[in-house]
């Protein structure tokens, strides 16, 4: 059955096939670092090996949701907060198409942070990109999740009061199964990341230091970046919990004191995804519940069939 | 008032097992051929608590709970006993027989359990029972259940009790036992069962009237609550994907639709919370599937904003909205048709939505199916708004209803023939096609490309979109686009109107009066018009259950054919007269609102009363918690 032609489809992917016919820098700022997560993810697109079309990319608001915009693919543009919700239903319903959402850390972390954490939970296998730049950007400039205690904007004059999220240690205590931090400025080890991220299955997490040239120019996104994995001062398992999260807690503090640490924190290769854990309590049909509707010989129960505890 | 009919309550704590008893008790009077309706009272509570179920049976058909009742059996409240904390519990012991006293009619017979409840505790007990021509028969039922089983099982004693003074074969209650139980429970059950039956029948003389009426209905009849219509409205129409986060009364419909659908092969998931649940269903359905979630009042609040991202991404899905009382979290367990006006204009910029108000179980089903297929054909969200009232009530409805073929179709889609000459010819899939000679189809419907076909792929944005998808601001463009998706309320309204059962008129055509309402008040204004017609009045009804787009055609013509009509809600700001006013921008002079928003539904007398009271003569209305208040404007 061919319901949907372009699944599976195998052939030679260019990563020009994911640009569409438009500008984009009609709405990112010269310099923005959201330009390093189009291309990172474009370069990566080939690696993994699947077509536009049968990748759905759902993302939030703000200037990171443009994403899906810039990117050519079956894409979804929500609203603030939204796209795990919208991608995690997509994925179910479709198993086989290639779910990546996006959005900011105002998004994802902000007005998202229960969707993050129930996703993150489940488990879903699909990939998660969020846009860290520790401001919110497309509102001109207001304190975000991930600001540092202290920063000044219009919204938080006297300097916010409160300690910033930590992305990594809420995904992977929320149940991620593939955390990692990537930064626009390093885009080598950003398509490694995002490739990995994608191939793996299961909810990967990958946290992507953006820099704001416009409302956070202070931001240490422009420091010289460490990848833990290449470098000797830094030795742990990333397949064990206690591990991991140790050096994601040293990444996090870091982070503020102008050390940053990227690569890969924690990859957890034998945890099932949500689909196979549903399909294994047999909640989740094992064949792509929307080829159904594309399949004329599918015979529909009837509600009919269901009276006999009504009479 | 008539006694062709018995209107059975039973009374007594939550959780002490009075649904499931009437449940059963009300198959086996439908089993027997009779035709029944039943109506829940229950406290936001899980234990303790007074409760009651009532249930009409009737050889004619039923429409509504009634007036009041006669026959009480009343249990006594196992949890109002609890020794734990007084004060917090308090004395309820006496209120499954004290509360319902109020609303027993003239004749009425009381069963109560004597081993838990003590009449003396009442005031004036004696006195009323006499003036009222009460029949009163005092039984130990627990202590009989005791002795056989287990405490629990007085309601199986209250049952044999009740079969005895009404003359009931045993048969039916039987069966229904056997079907729902085995072993020694079964065996319990049965020896309490028949234990009081016997005993009734030795030591008490029967002085009452009321017996069981005889039933003739042959045809197949169902006992489905309005939840089960929708559930099975939605799994006939191919909906395979259900996300929900639990809120009474909106979890009916969600455990029904879990309960069946990972056996058909489809997905529910129960989620983080509301805004959750519909950004599921349009993931689900933009990659394919036809999807649905829900809520209540305060839940669908928050599906506020994923319902704008459904309008303008042209995702169809169906939302439920079951009503309970508000504000906010107002009255959990009590109807309310508060959430009107929320439902048709929640959300940002100009609505643009379906809304149908079923008012009984078999419509429930027929416009949940009509709900998916215009979601599906105009991709637009759907919603079906009803209430507690119809979420948990049960009635008997021919099972021919439900006897329709599946319709999987999912719409206005795409094939991949299409994708490849629009490819060839354009260059590209334009989802948000708006040229109609360039094949957008019916009453702006572009057709929509589901993600892994070939060709088809578009962004789907919550920001306004140019043709393909792409974000723009440009004027033209979003004057195209609001008119096209405006217009599809236009073509829709177009297609409803080609059914010729579309808003029925109940009651005489040339009637001087009318009487305007939507959803569940349905049964009880059809009821409340045969009396009034009976008692030389003239009066017509008709209930809307397409709310969005309005049918004007059809209720300007009511309108227009009576002097004045009375609009009956259960909502304390008139929401659906202001509504019709709204829609057809007249009428102001004709209209006068009967209100009610006390928790409880309305009662055929009440619509009466107030028909009676503004329109017909000068009813008193002040034993009712009910209003009258007239329109403004014109």
């Amino acid at each position: 059955m061919s319901a949907f032609n372009a699944i599976g489809e195998e052939r030679e992917i260019d990563r020009d096939e994911f640009t569409p016919e438009i500008e984009p820098q009609a709405t990112w700022c010269p310099g923005c670092g959201d330009f390093g997560v189009l291309k990172a993810l474009k370069q990566a697109m080939p690696e993994v090996g699947r077509t536009p079309e049968e990748t759905l990319l759902v993302t939030g608001i703000g200037c990171s949701g443009k994403l899906s915009s810039y990117f050519q693919s079956y894409g979804f543009h929500s609203i603030h907060g939204r796209s795990l919700p919208v991608a995690r239903a997509a994925k179910m319903a479709n198993p086989d198409l290639e779910v990546i959402a996006a959005g900011g850390d105002g998004d994802g972390y902000g007005i998202g942070g229960n969707h993050f954490m129930h996703t993150a939970r489940e488990n879903h296998d699909m990939t998660y990109i969020v846009f860290d730049n520790e401001i919110f950007g497309l509102t001109k400039g207001q304190t975000s999740p991930t600001s540092p205690k202290g920063h000044k904007s219009k919204t938080q004059p006297h300097g916010s009061a409160k300690q910033p999220i930590r992305p990594l240690s809420l995904a992977l205590t929320s149940g991620a199964s593939y955390v990692a931090r990537t930064a626009a400025v390093n885009p080598n080890q950003a398509k490694e990341i995002l490739t990995e991220a994608m191939e793996h299955d299961g909810f990967a997490h990958v946290d992507f230091l953006t820099q704001c040239p416009t409302w956070n120019k202070d931001a240490k996104q422009y420091v010289p970046y460490i990848d833990v994995q290449d470098s000797d001062d830094y030795d742990f398992d990333i397949t064990d919990r206690g591990e991991a999260s140790e050096m994601m807690q040293e990444a996090e503090d870091a982070l503020y004191e102008g050390e940053v640490l990227t690569g890969r924190f924690y990859h957890d290769e034998d945890r099932p995804s949500y689909q196979q854990e549903k399909q294994a309590t047999g909640d989740m049909p094992e064949e792509p519940l929307a080829e159904r509707y594309f399949d004329d010989d599918y015979e529909w129960e009837r509600s009919y069939d269901l009276l006999d505890r009504h009479k | 008032m008539t006694d062709d009919e018995l209107i059975w309550r039973i009374a007594g704590g939550s959780g002490d097992g009075i649904d499931s008893t009437s449940q059963n008790f009300a198959k086996a009077l439908m089993r027997s051929g009779l035709n029944v309706f039943t109506h829940r009272h229950y406290p936001s509570r899980i234990r303790g608590g007074h409760t009651y179920v009532e249930i009409r049976a009737k050889d004619e058909p039923v429409k509504s709970r009634g007036d009041n009742y006669n026959f009480l059996l009343a249990l006594g409240d196992s949890f109002a006993r609890n020794p734990q904390d007084e004060a917090y519990y308090g004395n309820e012991e006496i209120k499954p027989l004290s509360e319902n006293l109020d609303e027993l009619r003239e004749g009425g017979v009381i069963v109560y359990d004597s081993g838990l409840l003590d009449a003396s505790e009442i005031e004036n007990f004696d006195e009323r029972v006499e003036e009222n021509d009460w029949h009163v028969y005092d039984l130990d039922l627990r202590g009989l259940a005791k002795e056989h089983g287990r405490e629990v099982m007085r309601n199986t004693a209250g049952v044999g009790a009740t079969a005895a003074l009404l003359d009931m074969d045993l048969e039916h209650i039987e069966g229904l036992m056997s079907d729902a139980m085995s072993g020694d429970v079964l065996e319990a059950n049965l020896e309490i069962l028949e234990e009081a039956y016997e005993s009734v029948n030795e030591d008490y003389e029967h002085t009452h009237d009321i017996r069981v009426p005889t039933g003739t209905q042959d045809e197949e009849q169902v006992l489905v609550s309005g939840s089960h219509g929708i559930a099975y409205g939605s799994l006939d129409e191919g909906c395979r994907f259900i996300s929900g986060y639990p809120m009474t009364p909106w979890t009916d419909v969600f455990t029904i639709m879990t309960q069946h659908l990972p056996d058909m092969g489809g997905i529910s998931e129960q989620v983080e919370d509301e805004i959750a649940a519909a950004s599921l269903a349009i993931g689900a359905s933009h990659a394919g599937a036809k999807a649905m979630s829900g809520s209540s009042g305060g839940g669908f609040a928050l599906m506020s904003e994923p319902l704008g991202l459904a309008e303008i991404t042209e995702t169809p899905i169906v939302l439920v909205e079951a009503m309970r009382a508000g504000p906010s979290t107002g009255m959990p367990t009590k109807p309310e048709q508060g959430d009107l006006e929320h439902v048709l204009y929640t959300s940002q910029g100009d609505s643009n939505r379906v809304v149908f108000a079923p008012g009984d179980p078999a419509e429930c089903y027929e416009q949940t199916r009509k709900a998916f297929e215009i979601a599906y054909e105009y991709q637009i969200p759907a919603i079906v708004l009803y209430d507690q009232k119809l979420s948990g009530g049960h009635q008997t409805v021919p099972e021919e209803v439900f006897d329709e073929e599946p319709n999987p179709d999912i719409g206005s889609v795409v094939t991949e023939q299409d994708l490849e000459d629009a490819v060839q010819e354009a260059g590209r899939f334009k989802r948000y096609m708006y040229d109609d000679e360039e094949g957008s189809g019916l009453g702006g419907v572009s057709r929509r490309s589901i993600p892994g076909q070939k060709g088809g792929n578009f962004l789907a944005s919550g920001n306004e979109h140019n043709e393909v998808g792409h974000i723009s601001e440009d004027a033209d463009n979003r004057t195209i686009q609001m008119n096209r998706r405006m217009g599809k309320l236009d073509a829709i309204r177009d297609e409803l109107a080609e059914n010729a059962d579309h808003q029925p008129v109940y009651g005489p055509e040339d009637a001087e009066y009318g009487i305007l309402s939507f959803g569940s008040t349905k049964g009880v204004i059809e009821e409340a018009v045969d009396r009034l017609n009976d008692d030389g009045h003239s009066v017509k009804a008709m209930n809307v259950s397409d709310i969005m787009p309005f049918p004007k055609d059809e209720v300007t013509q009511f309108l227009e054919d009576v002097d004045e009509s009375l609009v009956v809600e259960m909502n304390a700001s008139a929401q659906f007269r202001r509504h019709v006013q709204g829609q057809l921008g007249r009428f102001g002079e004709k209209l006068y609102s009967l209100l009610k928003y006390d928790g409880n539904p309305f009662e055929p007398e009440e619509v009466v009363s107030g028909f009676e009271s503004r329109l017909g003569g000068d009813a008193d209305l002040s034993q009712y918690n009910v209003r009258i208040e007239s329109a403004t404007g014109d």
